[in-house]
């Protein structure tokens, strides 16, 4: 099953892969701003959630890492094995997964946004 | 010895008398065609300094046991006849020689990723259909053979033979394909061998199908399965280097060369 061109498929591999690359630097680079245990606590975390600019930054990352990873798997999949109906459940499958953790990371993250856990 | 053709009885002679070394030669035999039986049959023969393995099958086929199955031609790395596992990594068996293996037993087994024939001959059926799907000949709308002038020529210059020199030097021994990872999973992935060879087209000024080509190999079996193991080119013997062909490929479809 041919949606996108392999050859685009790989350009979205690599830019994700950047691009979370990216991220997580400033990632990181956020818990420099208070010591390291105090990342993990409660109130700390709620308040990387409810910063908008970070909010963005999680949500990006999240798509980022869903669209990479679970390409990533699909490419596996199509090493393990071959034929056209296993193929397209593993594409389908994989965009499948992609979207539901997409959409279970925004629900998290814009719920804490606006204050809602 | 009387039947012997003189030259030759002096020839044999001579081999046996001078040989001080012998190695010991384990043959993996099978013959899917009869059973799914696989063994190893052992051999002892004499070595000189540049006997080569297929020096010392052919020995045993003479002398020992006419029923090993082995493929071979040109006995000089040019014919591609011969690639087999050596010792464990795949080599031609004419372009080996017993004294650098450093063993005094050598194991030879048909290669990997390829279905058996009989012995250490293998089907390359996947790979030439390979090699044909990526048109692997210069590709223009018009001909030598001019109606008007009669015969031209399609001129090239030199700086662009450099370009794709070394991966014209392939002889399809499928050595590459053997050793890549990528082959062993995916039966379906075009394999090493054939993208070498689509470069080697694209990159010639000559040849216009550089987009058809392209297409051949974009799909979700084609050029992006290689993970750069770099096996292929670690026993191309003829030094094609087919996964720097790859990466230079790649250059093309992700548009950073034209
Ligand atoms: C941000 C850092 C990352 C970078 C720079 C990166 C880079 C890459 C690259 C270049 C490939 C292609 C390798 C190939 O074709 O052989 C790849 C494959 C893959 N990536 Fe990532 N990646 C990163 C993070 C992740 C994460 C967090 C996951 C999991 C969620 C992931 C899952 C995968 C998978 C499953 C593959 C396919 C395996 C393969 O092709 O070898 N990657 N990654
Ligand atoms: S690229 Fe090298 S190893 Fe592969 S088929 Fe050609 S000559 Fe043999
Ligand atoms: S016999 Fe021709 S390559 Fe070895």
């Amino acid at each position: 099953m041919m949606v996108l061109r392999e050859s685009i498929i790989m350009k979205i591999h690599y830019g994700t892969a950047l691009g979370a690359l990216f991220l997580t630097v400033i990632h990181i680079m956020m818990r420099l701003t208070q010591d390291f245990h105090e990342s993990l606590e409660y109130e700390n975390v709620i308040a990387n959630y409810e910063s908008v600019g970070y909010a963005i930054l999680l949500e990006l990352l999240l798509i980022l890492i869903s669209v990479h990873g679970f390409n990533g798997l699909r490419v596996i999949l199509l090493e393990m094995n071959q034929g056209p109906t296993y193929e397209k459940l593993v594409t389908i499958g994989c965009l499948a997964g992609m979207a539901a953790l997409i959409a279970y990371g925004s629900r998290t993250i814009i719920m804490t946004n606006m204050g809602m856990l | 010895m009387a039947t012997i053709h003189p030259k030759l009885s002096d020839e044999l002679s001579q081999t046996v008398v001078s040989s001080t070394k012998s190695v010991k030669i384990k043959i993996k035999r099978s013959n899917p065609n009869v059973n799914s039986e696989q063994k190893f049959d052992d051999f002892v023969v004499p070595i000189e300094k540049w006997t080569t393995v297929l020096d010392v099958l052919l020995d045993v086929k003479s002398h020992l046991d006419h029923s090993v199955g082995v493929r071979y031609s040109c006995r000089q790395a040019s014919c591609g006849s011969c690639g087999m596992k050596i010792n464990g990594k795949p080599g031609l068996a004419c372009f080996t020689k017993i004294s650098e293996l450093d063993s005094d037993t050598v194991t030879v087994e048909p290669m990997d990723n390829y279905p058996v024939v009989r012995d250490l001959a293998v089907n390359m059926d996947r790979m030439i259909n390979n090699h044909k799907k990526v048109m692997p000949y210069v590709i223009r709308e018009d001909s030598e053979i001019d109606a008007e002038s009669g015969i031209r020529e399609f001129l090239q210059s030199p700086e662009n033979v450099d370009k794709y020199i070394q991966f014209s030097s392939c002889i399809k021994c499928g050595l590459c394909n053997s050793a890549c990872p990528t082959m062993a999973m995916d039966k379906t992935f075009v394999g090493p061998q054939a993208l070498a060879q689509a470069y080697r087209y694209i990159a010639d000024d000559r040849d216009k199908g550089k987009n058809k080509r392209l297409k051949v190999i974009d799909e979700s079996h084609g050029i992006w399965r290689c993970h750069f193991a770099g096996s292929c080119s670690q026993v191309c013997p003829k030094g094609v280097d087919p996964a720097m062909g790859i990466q230079l490929l790649r250059g093309y479809l992700l548009g950073i060369r034209d």
